[in-house]
């Protein structure tokens, strides 16, 4: 049994100085806070999994929406989060060596380390930064019913996403995008999207090749597509074009998704980022000596916990936002 | 500060001699069962997603195992849990799994409600 230690027996156990957990108070405090912390994130993935099984028929399907990697053109389902993953989970063990190095007592092991930790989490930082740019820009196009829904567009023969720039008819039209220096200066209008309602749906229904594909999931787990008779009478529903993802609607399919991919990977990269910051700040004491010093490298050890639980919410994140 | 380390890993199968070498093969680990997810989740083959255990298809039961397993190698070798007291272990890890898993119990119960509700309901949503 060495579930608990008692110093001394001739020790009064109410005194002080004896350690049940036999952790010192800031390990203990930064354990308690990670808790915490990961009831936060529990309840931002929780909510998550509400909305989805409130939506399970019409959920987008994350391999379809992230299929982009830096350089490449083409679709890479997943490819990318699963280097992201990789780096975190590199960085990590970075981490762990630099403690086990600090436990040993040597210094420039620990600067080492704790180096690449950093420039880790910097690479890992700068891939979330953008897929949040490619995930805002968005790549299709897509119109958005009156009743909220999504319309994709799908090429009939090869069953492919079709862009809206791949059918859309250009149409002499006059569309002005209303601009804080015209009118009043405190009303500015949403900006306008490559093409208007009107220039895609002529554009569909000039083009035989172009289908529409809905929000419902069917049985065999795809988006259902119509025919050609069901997609001219559908696109007559449509209310505006949606190019990219913002917090009020997005080109993926519901709403609540991008507010949801906003909301954690935002929330987790915002403790990557303070998690660099925290580092480097370490990384310097390091260098400086201070816990050489001190004589023991435990704050190493506690950033340490800090960067781990990090890479550890990442792991849910990607198993809960990007696989199931 | 446990300066002693447990240096076996499934329970005592695999034995390593110093605590880097236990970090490096704990990455190994990870990588191999990143790279099984992430293979499953490409090629998502037709046993695992047509079937259903306790109304979840087999595939995401996988990966939900897959993950709690990757979450644990983590928590014990990373943040090193394996070298801490047992009464310490005991209060950082039961406190979230059983929060965790009663709100997703409730959370999940509701939503699969309000879906019902909208399927069955007389309001039209989808148009």
């Amino acid at each position: 049994m060495d579930s608990t230690v008692t110093a001394g027996s001739e020790e009064n156990v109410w005194g002080g100085g004896n350690r049940p957990l036999n952790a010192s108070y800031g390990k203990l405090m930064m354990w308690f806070f990670l808790v915490s912390d990961a009831l936060t994130f529990s309840g931002f993935l929780a909510s998550y999994g509400f909305s989805r099984f409130k939506f399970i028929e019409t959920w987008p399907i994350a391999d379809e929406v992230f299929t982009h990697v830096p350089f490449f053109h083409g679709n890479f389902p997943m490819y990318y989060v699963a280097f992201m993953t990789f780096i975190l989970i590199m960085s990590s063990v970075t981490m762990v060596l630099a403690v086990d190095a600090g436990h040993r007592m040597m210094k420039n092991r620990v600067i080492l380390y704790m180096f690449l930790t950093i420039i880790g989490g910097a690479i890992f930082v700068g891939s979330q930064a953008w897929e949040w740019a490619t995930f805002i820009t968005g790549d299709y196009g897509a119109v958005e019913t009156k009743g909220g829904r999504i319309l994709q567009f799908v090429k009939a023969d090869t069953g492919e996403r079709a862009a809206l720039a791949d059918f859309a008819k250009t149409l002499p039209s006059e569309r002005q995008e209303l601009e804080r220096n015209d009118g009043l200066w405190f009303n500015q209008g949403a900006s306008l999207p490559s093409y208007s309602l009107k220039e895609v749906t002529e554009g569909l229904k000039a083009n035989p090749n172009i289908l529409i594909r809905t929000e419902t999931i069917t049985e065999t787990g795809e988006k259902t597509l119509l025919t050609r008779e069901e997609s001219l009478s559908k696109i007559k529903d449509g209310a505006l074009v949606v190019e990219g993802a913002n917090l009020v609607r997005n080109e993926y399919g519901s709403r609540l998704f991008a507010d949801f991919f906003f909301f954690i990977t935002g929330f987790h990269g915002f403790h990557v980022f303070s998690g660099v910051i925290i580092n480097i700040i370490i990384f310097f004491n390091v260098i400086l000596g201070t816990y050489e010093k001190r004589g023991h490298y435990e704050m190493v050890e506690k950033v340490g916990l800090y960067w781990h639980f990090v890479d550890l919410v990442w792991v849910f994140v990607f198993t809960f936002f990007y696989l199931v | 500060m446990a300066h002693e380390h447990k240096l076996e890993i499934f329970r005592g199968l695999l034995k390593f001699k110093s605590n880097t070498q236990k970090i490096w093969g704990v990455l190994i680990f990870l990588t191999i069962v990143t790279a099984v997810e992430v293979g499953l989740g490409i090629t998502k083959p037709e046993v695992l997603t047509q079937n259903y255990f306790i109304g979840m298809k087999l595939l995401n039961w996988i990966f939900i195992i897959l993950t709690l397993v990757k979450a644990y190698y983590i928590a014990w070798d990373f943040m090193h849990l394996r070298d801490e007291r047992s009464s310490l272990r005991r209060a950082v890890v039961w406190t979230p799994i059983f929060l965790v898993a009663y709100l997703v119990f409730i959370l999940l119960f509701e939503a699969d409600y309000i879906y019902n509700v909208f399927k069955d309901g007389f309001v039209k949503w989808n148009f």
